[in-house]
């Protein structure tokens, strides 16, 4: 049995608390009006920036009003305000997601263990049974921060706005997908059909252990897995049209449910190496060896390229064909986030490219690591990349509210995960395969 | 000069995994293992070392990389450039999008090939090759170890490879090492 250890509880509860408070200030520095908004930019000006003028046609992201709108006075003020208003709603929806998906993502894999009936991994099925117990709060919050937002209580989503809706023909042509309570109906059951499948299976996984007389939990684990990850895979798609795409709900993209779940998906496998090498160093799982971390930095290596390679399936073609309305999505990330948007390049292929491609360095602990780390600070920023430009547009920087939401949500995820494990033995110890996977040795 | 080697088949490859590990523990020479499929793990418990295709594969990448680079550059940059939907070629960088395709295609024909024929040329295989293994039955459903007996004790030996679960063993005199 794993305990939580006092200083690891008293780090996620520092974290939670430095993060609160850190967004409180970030919501409470929001600019008030036009007027401040004058007053920091003339500041900032003065550090010397040519901020003010490539700023000035920057709109069209949030309807068309402002483009009819005078451009004269107070015009592009009024827009920086808005973007600066909606920022730390912004960085707390980005990290919201971000430790969201790898829950999420972890869900999926451990499905998929399940229905493929893998001999290697179920050493592993308890810290991934931890990961997925963040769905429960991290799902809470997301649907309560969807829920505002969809009805227009911040002006993430330009679409939740009737005022735009009214002057922008082509959201009125999607209002029968986009609307407030379809966004919220459909959030609910996602989450719900997800939060459903991690209850019965952890379940039927802890009753397995009990009772492993003819394998009937674990049959029950394998049929409900192989339905969850029909529905998921149709839910993950929608919730990415939902949640994430329609902050640009002009611009569109076929294979975006896909990217996104390339991304959850690197990011939970990720995490489950970064926590089981993290018991390893401290004497717990004893029976995970080093093939196993292996395989776990195979995923994250080959997920890696799948990734670059859906990245690059939406890119080139959007390049390629440059129709306005769908090149505008990569103008703003290309003009405006030169730096994160091909730093996540870097971060997110070439690095673990370099990194995991030597079969050696897969079983190398603190290589791992590295490319753990650097491969979840690059989907952060993937994530940042897919929601900024349509909230904050050109007014963005990581500043107090992006760094304290990740702090906070940091501490909510460490806590939350690592109750979780103390709940059950860390070994799975009616599955099955469990023999195979202790000797799996490759 | 004759060598003396035994032939210890087997059927099952698990059971050759354990009996390869227990005559390396006894400290005698496995000549070579032939088995009708890759068996995981066989090379590291014969204790070959690690083989070095996976370099080769890389450096035979980097040139794919490299020729798929020069190619575009000079085809479709130098040589005759096109204004193709709008974008005018008179950069490779600002095209490079355009050429990603043809730099992956390449990279993976030339480290896929190249470490094929690598591989033909280490193993010694070539058309025509008369095949070297000594019995039929190891393309089919049989694992054959092949141990040097070289001073040790036949007998030994032999009732030891029983003991490790052969279903045939046979000691031959080996003229002049064919390979």
């Amino acid at each position: 049995m794993y305990t939580l250890s006092n200083r690891l509880r008293l780090f996620s509860v520092i974290l939670m608390v430095v993060g609160f408070v850190g967004l409180i200030i970030g919501f409470a520095q929001r600019p008030g009006s036009i007027e401040e908004v004058k007053e920091r930019m003339a500041a900032h000006d003065a550090h010397g920036g040519g901020h003010g003028e490539a700023a000035v046609q920057a709109e069209g992201h949030h309807g068309g009003e402002h483009a009819d709108d005078a451009h004269g006075g107070d015009a592009h003020y009024e827009h920086v305000l808005h973007q600066l208003q909606n920022k730390p709603w912004a960085a707390l929806y980005v990290a919201a997601f971000f430790f969201f998906m790898i829950a999420l993502g972890v869900l999926a894999f451990y499905a998929i263990q399940f229905a493929s009936q893998a001999g290697w991994s179920p050493v592993l099925f308890r810290v991934m049974e931890a990961i997925t117990a963040y769905l429960v709060p991290g799902g809470i919050i997301l649907f309560v921060i969807l829920a505002l937002s969809g009805f227009h209580v911040n002006h993430l989503f330009v679409w939740a706005d009737p005022e735009v809706v009214a002057h922008d023909e082509l959201i009125q042509g999607k209002t029968s997908w986009l609307n407030s309570w379809g966004f919220i109906i459909r959030a609910a059951i996602f989450l719900g059909g997800w939060l459903l499948y991690r209850h019965f299976a952890v379940k039927y996984s802890r009753k397995q252990d009990e009772d492993a007389e003819g394998n009937k939990w674990y049959k029950k684990s394998f049929k409900i897995s192989a339905g969850f990850l029909v529905f998921f895979i149709y839910t993950e798609s929608m919730m990415s049209w939902d949640w994430i795409m329609s902050f640009d709900p002009h611009w569109f993209s076929t294979l975006f449910g896909w990217y996104v779940f390339a991304s959850l998906f690197v990011s939970g496998i990720t995490t489950i190496a970064l926590i089981t090498i993290y018991l390893k160093s401290k004497g717990y799982m004893e029976f995970v060896n080093n093939s196993h971390i292996h395989d776990l930095a195979k995923f994250m290596f080959g997920i890696s390229i799948f990734w670059t390679y859906l990245w690059f399936s939406q890119f080139m073609l959007i390049w390629y064909s440059n129709i306005p309305e769908e090149v505008t999505y990569f103008i703003t990330r290309i003009e405006d986030y030169r730096l994160p948007f091909f730093g996540m390049l870097v971060m997110n292929f070439i690095f673990p490219l370099l990194v995991l491609m030597n079969s050696d360095f897969k079983r190398v602990n603190w290589f791992v690591v590295m490319a753990g780390i650097v491969i979840l600070c690059g989907h952060y920023i993937d994530v940042y990349n897919m929601v900024m430009p349509a909230t904050v547009g050109e007014s963005w920087f990581i500043g107090i509210s992006e760094i304290s939401a990740v702090l906070l949500f940091l501490g909510l995820f460490l806590f939350v995960v690592f109750r979780a494990l103390t709940k059950a033995p860390l070994l799975a110890k009616g599955n099955p395969y469990l023999e195979e996977s202790k000797h799996f040795h490759y | 000069m004759a060598s003396k080697v035994i032939h210890a088949l087997y059927t099952d490859d698990d059971v050759l995994m354990d009996a390869v590990k227990r005559v390396r523990a006894e400290h005698y020479h496995i000549e070579e293992v032939f088995c009708p499929f890759p068996v995981h793990g066989l090379d590291k418990a014969m204790g070959i070392p690690h083989t070095r295709l996976a370099i080769t594969s890389f450096m035979y990448g980097c040139v794919g990389l490299t020729v798929a680079i020069l190619m575009m550059n000079y085809i479709m940059i130098e040589d005759w450039p096109q204004n193709i939907g709008g974008k005018p070629s008179f950069s490779y960088i600002e095209n490079m999008p355009a050429f990603v395709p043809i730099m992956f295609e390449l990279t993976v024909f030339f480290a896929a090939h190249l470490m094929v024929i690598t591989f033909y040329m280490r193993s010694r295989l070539w058309p025509f090759k008369k095949a070297e293994n000594p019995d039929v039955r190891t393309t089919d459903d049989h694992f054959l170890m092949e141990v040097d007996a070289g001073n040790h004790d036949v007998n030994k030996l032999t009732s030891l490879l029983g003991d490790t679960g052969a279903v045939e063993i046979k000691v031959i005199d080996k003229e002049e090492d064919n390979h």
